[in-house]
């Protein structure tokens, strides 16, 4: 009995000595702001600041190596309070959040082949430049919908790639994944959108789709202050509208390609866990 | 807008597939391992064929009922459920009770299998986490023996030993082996003699291995190695004493031995990729088999040996790595 | 003599019967020959016809861009009705010459034949440029390009690459039979350019009869005649060479760092044509086949001759579902029939819907298939996994980069995943964070 006693207790003895030493010996250092720095970010290492995770940023920011502004899931709240911990003063950055400028669903835009492979739109892309005869549409493989950290993508009824706009924070992931730049930051209180991604002329759209941007002019015509003409294809012009004439335009567009999400409900719609779920190949 | 003529496919190369699909393999093994099914029926009788009925059905339902309420594609078609459930049979004994047997193959598909993700996700065999659960949970059902009675189909069950099991207690009680294992006969490789129903007739199971062999479905990497590595090793005891140590041909033919090398063992998600790895894996459950034989508390080691090895693919797949063609030393993989 | 044979690799079924043993026959020319201007690997050549311009058979039509380039030629005399984007085999639109031919087929102003003896290497590898001989087998790289290796490159042996593995395709087999002496000079020629003492013919030993027949010619000139066993890939670069001489190209090296020159039979016999006749490349050796059609053969066809009219020569049993430039294990489906034949294209096939393996993809097994098929003894499953997860570091510390391409991995994989499309992937990925980095 009293061996046992005092066998167990010194082993414990020893055990404890040993990691206390350990401790000590091994301690890591961490700057106290660096902890509370990690606290406060958005925590889904979206890797949108261009850092390897959370904590990669954490240590630059503490570092002084990194501009405090970079993660963007934050927003200004989680702008704020680095700028604090910092001790720096900053400018705010506007929200942003992502758009799918593409409604070239199987109704609208032209195959050009019948695509059969690995589920994941990089690699169609490959393929003959993918299966969309619309060199710009959504492909809807989803190959944005894997990569969101926020699962604020959805492939919705149509084969497209939609935005729910709750969630969406505008880390900008998406946007380098689409290998077609199908998906572009605005600012997130914008709600009117040319949802077509095609430069090309309008004998070009018209041969790929029915609900792509023609260049026709006619909203720049309408809204001059609004839109601008890429190329052939309309652009918003964030932040100069003025709702009345922007309206008019939306209504004369031959296309329909310019949306006012608001009113559309379009693109808000809660993705559903089973079209979130990856689908492809294990 | 109305489409063009019908579109041409366009996929990645290559565009020619070798035929041999998942679900062939697994109907393959399933169809290897029909004559050994066949023997069990005819020496253990109907209760033999309740067990194996129970346990593939179960087994398939199991795995149709968990993907349903996972909301998963469900995927009994590839055979694979099928094929867990015939091996969690071949590890009952005939006299299990039916809800065992269903047991078994709950256990089989539920914590070997579809836990980890489904198929090809999971770490360890699933019929032999099916079995040791049982084999620890229920040891009185799980080692109660009946008398194989050829033919007989609806005999009375006469309680019996296995030859591992009686040449163990024999040791262990007397220092030495009874007399009909020194001399070993030629009825085991039959399988004439009680245990599981998958693992008493050699013959048949070979007859099976061979089938896969020649079909392209198993390699032979695992099988040689491990019944060489058992050969060998339990080879050396048996010189060192003969009287205390059954000869290796015992070993090969008793118990879940050959079962486990050619079936068990080779199991394409729990083993190996590569060839070396094989060899090593093999050697490993041979090592493991004969020692827990020899002097493990379990008379039979095979299903422990082949879950410990499980256990250790990842590491093999992880440092045992082809070299690239053109490159000179194995870069650090991994 | 026991050759050595290359790890891995897979036994497809060869289904060249059908067009194995046929005499080719000369394409009729097509109402529209559609010349590509990037027919090869490098920078595309620049037009220099315009639409209106009458061109004469073999013309220059596009001039070579730089170093890696190649000139294009006209393949017929003819009205060049365009010079505009047009589908090109590699999916997208792209620059093209569009000849309406005049059924004359007046050829330019043609050097005599002479032997290329009276040549000197630096004249050769010129007319071959001029030709615009470029790698036949499929990688269509510039011929010239591989001739005039670097300073310090020594070139010792010279390897005639007739394997052709491919299932279905017989056109190298046919060059070899019907221009047998045209490619034994060619392989001269390339002796002569490279400095190279010894010469091989690689070929499969399921063409016994053009070994009969290569034996003797073989003897007589010193020519090592290599029969391999049968294994698909054995036509790629890397494993011809280590089949043939027992060297490993390193994996980030070319043949040349081994001191070997491979070139496939009808880039040689193209290469022979271009040095005693100074005749351009305009025409090549396409097999036609494939389930889907009805008299599959070997043609002459002239570069640019669209595909649907080589299906509609040869006949099709029903619109197919899908159409091949090249073989089945490495070829590209095309999107459209009315891409041309180029440079590279070593044949045609068609295949209905019921020939096509349609199984989807299932989880990986894990059954290690992939891996003992790797010629190139990668481990493809874990590279595909790793580049569906964008692990790219992982995956090029498995080696993607060294990955050929072959599809032995895809072609054997029981659970059907497409792991070349993905480890392909993965190469490109992997290539361009390289660049931006």
């Amino acid at each position: 009995m009293m061996a046992a006693v005092i066998c167990l207790g010194s082993l414990g003895f020893v055990a404890a000595l040993l990691l206390g030493m350990a401790a000590r010996r091994f301690a890591v250092t961490v700057d106290p702001r660096q902890v509370a720095l990690m606290d406060i970010l958005a925590g889904a290492n979206c890797g949108a600041c261009g850092f390897p995770g959370c904590d990669a940023y954490a240590r630059a920011l503490v570092a002084g190596t990194a501009k405090p502004d970079l993660c963007r899931p934050g927003g200004a709240e989680t702008l704020k309070r680095i700028a604090t911990i910092l001790g720096v003063a900053v400018t705010e950055r506007p929200p942003q959040i992502a758009v799918v400028r593409c409604q070239g669903d199987l109704q609208h835009a032209r195959l050009k082949y019948a695509y059969q492979g690995l589920q994941d739109c990089r690699a169609a892309q490959k393929l003959a430049r993918g299966p969309k005869l619309c060199p710009a549409g959504c492909l809807g493989l989803g190959s944005c919908v894997q990569h969101c950290p926020f699962d604020a993508l959805a492939i919705d009824s149509r084969g497209l790639a939609m935005v729910n706009r709750s969630r969406c924070t505008g880390c900008g992931l998406c946007v380098t994944i689409c290998p077609r730049q199908v998906l572009a930051l605005a600012p997130a209180n914008e709600t009117i959108h040319v949802l077509c991604n095609n430069r090309e002329s309008s004998a070009r759209v018209k041969s790929y789709c029915n609900a792509g941007c023609l260049g026709c002019r006619l909203c720049v015509r309408t809204a001059p202050e609004s839109f601008v003409m890429d190329s052939f294809l309309a652009k918003v012009r964030y932040g100069y509208g003025e709702p009345s004439t922007m309206a008019e335009a939306i209504a004369r567009c031959p296309h329909h390609c310019i949306l006012n999400l608001d009113e559309q409900g379009n693109n808000q719609t809660l993705p559903t866990p089973h079209s979130v779920r990856e689908r492809s190949t294990p | 807008m109305e489409p063009r003529t019908p579109l041409l496919i366009v996929s990645p190369s290559p565009h020619l597939h070798a035929g041999l699909t998942t679900r062939g393999m697994m109907g393959a093994v399933l169809l290897a391992l029909l004559p050994a099914a066949a023997t069990s029926i005819y020496l253990f009788g109907l209760p033999a064929l309740r067990v194996l009925l129970i346990c593939v059905v179960g087994s398939v339902a199991m795995e149709a009922l968990w993907q349903k309420v996972a909301d998963q594609p469900i995927t009994v078609r590839d055979g694979s459920a099928a094929l867990t459930g015939l091996l969690v049979a071949f590890n009952l004994p005939a006299s299990s009770p039916w809800w065992l047997s269903l047991l078994g193959a709950a256990l089989a598909i539920v914590v070997g299998k579809q836990v980890f993700g489904g198929l090809g996700h999971n770490p360890f065999n699933p019929a032999l986490v099916a079995r040791i659960v049982l084999l620890i949970s229920f040891p009185s059902a799980m080692t109660h023996w009946t008398a194989p009675q050829p033919g007989r189909f609806l005999a009375d069950a006469i309680s019996a030993a296995t030859p591992l099991s009686e040449s163990q207690s024999a040791v262990m009680l007397t220092g030495h082996l009874p007399q009909h294992i020194i001399g070993f006969s030629s009825r085991y490789l039959l399988g004439n003699m009680p245990g599981c129903l998958g693992e008493v007739s050699a013959l048949a199971l070979l007859l099976g291995a061979l089938f896969l062999l020649w079909w392209g479905v198993i390699s032979w990497h695992i099988p040689i190695s491990y019944l060489g590595t058992v050969t060998l090793l339990s080879g050396a005891f048996w010189l060192i004493d003969p009287s205390r140590y059954p000869h290796p041909a015992f070993h090969l033919v008793s118990g879940g031995l050959m079962l486990g090398a050619c079936y068990m063992a080779t199991d394409l998600v729990t083993s190996p990729l590569t060839s070396r790895g094989m060899l090593l894996f093999g050697c490993g459950c041979g090592l493991f088999t004969v020692l827990i034989r020899l002097f493990g508390s379990y008379p039979e080691g095979v299903a422990f040996s082949i879950l410990l090895m499980n256990a250790v693919t990842p590491l093999i797949d992880r440092y045992v790595v082809p070299r690239p063609f053109g490159m000179d030393r194995s870069r650090e993989l991994a | 003599m026991i050759q050595p044979s290359f790890p891995g690799g897979t036994h497809p079924p060869g289904h060249k019967t059908a067009t194995a043993d046929a005499r080719s026959e000369i394409c009729p020319l097509p109402a529209e020959l559609v010349i590509p201007l990037a027919q090869h690997v490098g920078a595309p050549a620049l037009p220099c016809v315009t639409a209106g311009q009458w061109v004469a058979r073999g013309q220059l039509v596009g001039r070579a861009n730089g170093f890696v380039s190649v000139p294009v030629h006209a393949s017929t005399s003819g009205l060049v009705t365009a010079v505009e984007p047009r589908p090109h085999p590699c999916g997208a639109d792209l620059p093209a010459v569009v000849l309406q031919p005049d059924g004359a087929d007046t050829w330019a102003d043609e050097y005599q034949k002479q032997s290329f003896h009276v040549l000197s290497v630096e004249a050769m590898l010129e007319r071959i440029r001029e030709a615009g001989v470029v790698g036949m087998g499929g990688a269509a790289f510039p011929t010239h390009v591989k001739l005039d290796p670097p300073q310090g490159k020594v070139i010792d042996t010279v390897i005639v690459n007739a394997v052709e593995c491919e299932p279905w395709l017989t056109a190298d087999r046919r060059v070899l039979l019907e221009q047998t002496e045209k490619v034994l000079t060619g392989l001269e020629i390339l002796q002569e350019i490279s400095g190279a003492d010894h010469a091989y013919i690689g070929l499969e030993d399921n063409q016994p009869d053009v070994a009969r027949l290569l034996a003797p010619h073989c003897q007589k000139r010193g020519i090592g005649l290599a029969v391999l066993p049968t294994k698909y890939p054995q036509g790629a670069e890397r494993q011809l060479i280590y089949a043939v001489t027992g060297r490993r190209v390193p994996a980030r090296g070319l043949p040349m760092d081994v001191g070997v020159l491979v070139q496939n039979v009808g880039t040689i016999a193209a290469l022979t044509d271009a040095v005693t006749r100074g005749r351009p490349l305009i025409e090549r050796m396409v097999t036609i086949s494939g389930p889907a059609v009805v008299r599959p053969q070997n043609l002459r066809v002239r570069i640019g001759t669209p595909v649907a009219h080589l299906l509609e020569h040869c006949g099709v049993t029903e619109e197919p579902a899908m159409v091949i430039l090249g073989g089945p294990m490495m070829g590209s489906a095309q999107h459209t029939p009315a891409v041309p034949v180029v440079r590279g294209t070593s044949g045609v096939l068609a295949f209905r819907r019921q020939d096509l393996p349609t199984t989807t993809a299932g989880p990986c097994v894990r059954c290690g298939r992939c891996v003992n098929a790797c010629p190139m003894n990668l481990q493809p499953t874990f590279i595909a996994d790793f580049a569906r997860r964008d692990e790219l570091e992982l995956a090029e510390r498995f080696a993607a980069r060294n990955c050929i391409e072959c599809g032995s991995c895809s072609f054997i994989c029981p659970a059907n995943i497409p792991l070349v499309q993905s480890i392909r992937y993965a190469k490109g990925a992997i290539l361009a964070r390289r660049r931006r980095i």
